[in-house]
């Protein structure tokens, strides 16, 4: 456990007035507020520094105490003595409750250590809030999210069933509502975030909606035409090839692409690509075919 | 619609400690969707959470209507922009690993 020194957290020197102490700490909340930082862990974490120092700093008493015994809170005799004082008049006077709220756990062992932690609140009567929101993660893989289907997944000790859209993204988030932490003094529960992380189980690239891949075409085909099966997500298709196909040609299949997210039934595409194949350890003969060939063109 | 999922704003009132002329305030800059009921006003359940949202604002920041105002179409465009570099992103690793 370290020492905190919450003047710097507010950036102030240790001679700072009350006025002093409130603007800092009012221009820092606007600035790092979980409100106005949704999803941003860095800020929600100065946040709670910042509400932590403007605890103690905006209140007198604490402020004179943490002066007092602050740096040396791990063995002061007076420190120990203040502190049993103390643990029936904190007061909370900071913010409360709130899906940017605070609870106990909010405050570092240090604060807990010398203050005993944020018992008590300011405010008259229970307030209600939602709860606190929740964040997860879920790896999917490409081939699970084809079709849209439903997971039970174990998260902070409950079961939750849910349905995942098929076309999700990767780094995408969605919301289960009512999932999150409980309610504050039976205030409606907050949300859960789930964050997909997509791995690509399959041989085909993904851009969106639209899948490529790319397939070996034999040289004589390439050049006389023919037809070539090839693997869609879904199944086969059969392509006629045109002849004199170059290297490179890229087809684009329509529909035969990923599902588009939350368009029921419809897909992207799918573009393929043709590596033309040059055969190798040739014969005599067809080598022989080859030159009569050159001296054609 | 069913009634259970809109909830009274006189109870929201006494719940979060705020007077109904603020809630009546963010109706009127288009913030939240209040229903009349007969004589009985209501918001939808799902609006808490940004109500809750504009109530911390206000109270916590001291943010005023318009402010808030400001914000909430600040934090849409946000939502909207992080959207696009997910999609960006993804799109990026696809022609790196293609490369």
């Amino acid at each position: 456990m370290d020492f905190v020194d919450y003047y710097k957290t507010l950036g102030l020197e240790r001679t700072a007035t009350e006025k002093d102490i409130k603007k800092a700490y009012r221009k820092l909340a606007r600035k790092y507020h979980p409100d106005l930082n949704p999803n941003n862990k860095d800020a929600e974490k100065k946040f709670k520094e910042i509400n932590e120092a403007n605890e103690v700093l905006s209140d007198p008493e604490k402020r004179e105490k943490y002066d007092k015994y602050g740096k040396d809170w791990m063995h002061g005799e007076e420190f120990e003595k203040a502190r049993q004082q103390q643990s029936s008049r904190s007061q909370h006077q900071g913010f409360s409750g709130g899906a940017s709220g605070f609870s106990e756990s909010d405050f570092s062992d240090f604060f807990e250590s010398m203050f005993g932690g944020a018992r008590g609140s300011s405010r008259q009567g229970p307030v209600q809030f939602k709860g606190k929101d929740l964040n997860a993660d879920l790896e999917l893989n490409l081939s699970d999210i084809y079709k849209t289907h439903r997971q039970i997944l174990t998260l902070h000790g409950q079961k939750i069933r849910i349905t995942i859209p098929a076309g999700v993204e990767h780094g995408q988030e969605i919301k289960i509502k009512g999932k999150g932490g409980k309610g504050i003094n039976g205030g409606p529960n907050g949300d859960l975030y789930i964050k997909f992380n997509v791995v690509n189980d399959t041989s085909f690239k993904r851009d969106g909606e639209n899948l490529y891949t790319t397939v070996d075409l034999d040289l004589y085909t390439a050049l006389l035409g023919g037809t070539l099966t090839v693997d869609t997500f879904d199944g086969k298709v059969k392509l006629n090839i045109k002849p004199e196909t170059a290297n490179d040609t890229k087809v684009r299949l329509r529909g035969k692409g990923f599902p588009i997210y939350k368009k029921e039934g419809q897909f992207g595409d799918l573009i393929v690509t043709y590596k033309v194949k040059i055969p190798t350890q040739l014969s005599e003969k067809e080598k022989e075919l080859f030159k009569a060939l050159q001296k054609l063109r | 619609m069913g009634r259970r999922e809109l909830i009274l704003i006189e109870t929201l009132c006494i719940q979060y400690e705020v007077e109904a002329s603020f809630i009546k305030e963010l109706h009127s800059i288009g913030l939240i969707e209040i229903e009349k009921i007969e004589n009985d006003e209501f918001i939808h359940e799902e609006t808490i959470g940004d109500l809750e949202k504009m109530i911390r604002l206000n109270r916590e920041l001291n943010v005023n209507i318009e402010g808030i105002d400001v914000v909430f179409n600040l934090l849409q465009k946000e939502i909207k922009m992080q959207e696009e570099i997910i999609a960006l992103r993804n799109r990026l690793k696809f022609y790196e690993e293609n490369k």
